[in-house]
């Protein structure tokens, strides 16, 4: 046997597909650890949906079942009874579990090419366009005479005629 | 002994794709037409070995023969017929034989179809094909090979997973490597330019049915990937911002300005460098892509560490065709000559403004997939990049392509009328202000995200009605004429009001499902009730039963709105015994506005269920706006331009044109 045998992972929707497995494909959120108010449970979620479950990929710990998720569901709710902030919550949970359970990275130094990339790319390919547009572009779009040309051209066109 | 001829099979392609990489070259160089034509036949035999191997594989499924290792490890016995078959490319050397097969099906249409391409270029063009069956031939021989035998076969095989056992993910990727092996050719068709320093319009003519199909492929592929994620994972979403998606999503977004860009050069002559390089990347993110997937290195940069051998491989065909090409253009780039000259205010800047836009999306992507993988790499963190970091880079950008999509078809080429442009905008503008304000009366949604998100779908659904107006002369001529000049409208027309009008249900379905899906989750008593924004949702009774090869718990969901039943859903929870596995399947109801959706969870205490019970609406425009994409890139394949349009050389008359030195 190979040793890439265990590899399964690999394939394009075995992988997509494992990790669901991991998470399991049912219902995440029990029913016993919900808010009853439900303006608190819509916040629950938006927080929880900036939290990855640790043990899945890309998904967050509101979409997922693992226990892991759940303890962290757990957590933010906890943190909320406590009256921390959404961003409270958010760094008090990256502070023990490490930045790789934030869905969005933190605006730090390290994650600077990241946060600039888009903006960059999206400045030099425009800053691009516009050098081409102007090596390009026609070289002259209005012709206008000056008084002494018009002047001359007339002269030309009545010489013509005589 | 048939297994062994489909491995023999899979050498005689690998030794006829080393022949068709260089003796049609050969031809060109020593200008021996022979020579050249050898590729077109070659294209043929490597096509015919490489389907008789995957039919051979396919047959070792359908028969069970678990005395090969693939099927032993991949299907099993008790599985349906469909996905024995399916279940030949739902593992990696299965799917990088169907890689294979779909490159060399690229080929020998080409070789067939491609009678109008001068016979030195198709030379050139197939030949470079070959040469990435060469790399991908050797790579499923030395490490990946489907037809290695087991001593000693096991009386049955390890099954296939069970989510992978449904009919929309079946041909998933035979539609995703349609686009994405597609894509080679628009390499090989800009290889070919450089090699012989000629581009120009037909060129673009020749090239351009290819990247058509490869995109039609690729969306349609991508689209069946995300339906199988909503109604199969069940919990109501449709995309991830998974790496592992952002691999088929890079080459579509870097495919769709290239497609794009060809038009430019085809109608004008310019953007030729562009194009070419535009070409070379959209066919090495489709490497990229295969890279990713297929080393393991996204699950873990230690997995690959641990077993680096194919993921290396493809690493070095991935620098061998990418910095060749490159190369290759950074030498000769400077010989290709522009053509024509336009104003600022035109189509082409229109068009190359939307090749601007969609690059800067690709990058945007490009970097948020792999700068965990570099960080990792370079310092060890680890980091996540998730959809909400997507959701604020990428979605502002794209929002610019749609707004360009509705703009840039009411400029004309060369030089458009500025006075006509604003007066064309107002008037769009005005009908998108009527509809979005009679829609806030109807529904009420006066937050600004919701109003700036359907605002621009509606702009650019109105505007792409707008230009099909215009192009069938309503208010400029008779109404009688009317029927008569949309019927003689070209093909390319009706592909490029379908693609953007596509765009614009697409992208209302994306706002509506992102922003006003209403989601609710408890552990219910039969028979109880539960609100769903506006609709009721009651559990009305769980039964158990038996499927071909899993057990089956089927549940039954009513839905009514006002005491007035509306529909009943069926969602069901499986479990597969050979596996070990459960699933869920959602049960769906569609209707034009929405999805009525609910999944049934674990069974609690006491008779109780866990439920999840959606309203997303707006999805089902989005599957309406995918397949309205896909199938225009078809009917702009099927222009007859692109068929008969290039005039072909008289074969005594025209000069064999000489390969630049």
């Amino acid at each position: 046997m190979r040793k890439s045998f265990g590899h399964l992972l690999s394939g394009l929707l075995l992988t997509l597909a494992t990790l669901m497995m991991l998470s399991g494909p049912a219902a995440a959120v029990d029913g016993d650890e919900m808010f009853a108010d439900p303006a608190r449970e819509a916040r629950a979620r938006d927080v929880g949906r900036q939290l990855r479950c640790l043990v899945c990929q890309n998904q967050s710990i509101f979409d997922s079942n693992s226990g892991l998720a759940k303890d962290l569901r757990v957590l933010v709710r906890t943190r909320m009874d406590e009256g921390d902030t959404d961003s409270e919550i958010l760094s008090y949970i990256a502070d023990r579990y490490g930045d790789y359970v934030l869905l969005q990275p933190r605006l730090s130094a390290k994650n600077a090419v990241l946060w600039a990339a888009p903006i960059v790319a999206l400045l030099l390919g425009l800053a691009m366009m516009l050098l081409y547009l102007r090596s390009r572009g026609p070289q002259r779009t209005e012709i206008t005479l000056t008084e002494d040309e018009r002047e001359a051209a007339r002269k030309l066109l009545q010489e013509g005629r005589s | 002994m048939i297994i062994e001829f489909g491995h023999f099979c899979l050498i005689l392609a690998l030794v006829v794709a080393v022949l068709q990489s260089v003796v049609p070259l050969w031809g060109v160089r020593t200008d021996n037409a022979a020579a050249m034509r050898f590729g077109d036949h070659a294209a043929e035999i490597q096509f015919l070995a490489t389907a008789t191997a995957f039919g051979v594989l396919t047959y070792a499924y359908v028969v069970s023969d678990f005395s090969v290792l693939n099927v032993a490890l991949n299907s099993h016995s008790a599985k349906p017929m469909l996905y024995k078959v399916t279940g030949v490319w739902a593992n990696h050397e299965g799917s990088m034989l169907l890689w294979v097969l779909i490159l060399t099906l690229f080929s020998v249409l080409i070789a067939f179809f491609g009678k109008a391409i001068p016979v030195s270029m198709r030379a050139v063009v197939l030949a470079v094909q070959a040469m990435i069956g060469v790399g991908f031939l050797a790579f499923i021989l030395l490490t990946s090979n489907p037809f290695e035998r087991i001593p000693v076969p096991p009386l049955d095989g390890q099954g296939m997973n069970p989510l992978l056992q449904d009919p929309g993910v079946a041909f998933h990727p035979p539609l995703l490597y349609l686009g994405y092996v597609g894509f080679s050719t628009a390499f090989s068709f800009a290889i070919a330019a450089l090699v012989r320093g000629q581009v120009d319009p037909s060129w673009a003519r020749w090239m351009r049915p290819w990247i058509l199909l490869a995109w039609s492929g690729l969306t349609a592929g991508i689209a069946l990937g995300s339906w199988w994620a909503y109604y199969e994972l069940g919990w109501g979403g449709f995309w991830f911002w998974d790496p592992v998606e952002n691999a088929s999503f890079m080459p579509w977004l870097l495919g769709t300005a290239l497609l794009h860009s060809a038009i430019v050069v085809e109608k004008r002559a310019a953007l030729l460098n562009w194009t070419i390089l535009l070409a070379i990347l959209t066919f090495a993110l489709s490497l990229i892509g295969t890279f990713l997937v297929r080393s393991g290195i996204l699950s873990s940069v230690h997995a690959f560490a641990n077993d680096p051998e194919r993921g290396v491989f493809i690493l070095f065909l991935l620098v061998l065709a990418i910095g060749g090409a490159l190369t290759l253009f950074a030498a000769r780039a400077s010989e290709i000559r522009e053509g024509g000259t336009f104003a600022t205010v035109s189509r082409e800047t229109g068009l190359l403004m939307n090749n601007v836009l969609l690059s800067a999306c690709t990058a945007t992507v490009f970097v948020g997939t792999l700068f965990p993988l570099f960080l990792d790499i370079a310092s060890g963190e680890k980091i996540t990049v998730g959809a909400p970091y997507f959701n604020r880079t990428f979605l502002p950008i794209f929002a610019g392509v749609v707004v360009l999509a509705a703009i840039g078809p009411f400029l004309s080429w060369k030089r458009a009328n500025v006075r006509r442009l604003r007066k064309d905008v107002l008037i769009t503008c005005m009908i998108t202000a009527l509809i979005g304000i009679g829609l806030l009366v109807l529904f009420g949604r006066p937050d600004s995200v919701s109003i700036f998100g359907v605002g621009i779908a509606i702009f650019l659904g109105v505007a792409t009605i707008l230009d099909l107006a215009r192009r069938a002369g309503i208010g400029t001529t008779n109404w009688s004429s009317i029927p008569r000049r949309l019927a003689g409208l070209p093909l390319s027309a009706w592909g490029l009001c379908l693609g953007h009008f596509g765009l614009a249900v697409a992208s209302a379905g994306v706002v509506a499902a992102s922003l006003w899906t209403v989601e609710e989750i408890q552990t219910v008593t039969p028979g109880n009730p539960v609100s769903v924004g506006p609709y009721e949702y009651t559990l009305v009774d769980v039964k158990n039963g038996m499927g071909p090869n899993y057990r089956t718990s089927v549940a039954t969901v009513s839905v009514s709105r006002d005491g007035n039943e509306v529909t009943t859903l069926h969602p069901e929870r499986r479990w597969y015994p050979v596996e070990q596995k459960p699933t869920t399947e959602a049960g769906i109801e569609t209707r034009w506005h929405g999805d009525f959706y609910a999944v049934l969870g674990d069974p609690a205490s006491n008779g109780q269920f866990v439920t999840r019970f959606y309203y997303n609406p707006g999805v089902p425009w989005m599957w309406l706006g995918a397949f309205l994409i896909s199938i225009s890139g078809l009917v702009s394949l099927a222009d007859r331009r692109l068929r008969v349009g290039v005039p072909t050389p008289s074969r005594a008359a025209a000069p064999l044109p000489q390969p630049a030195e």
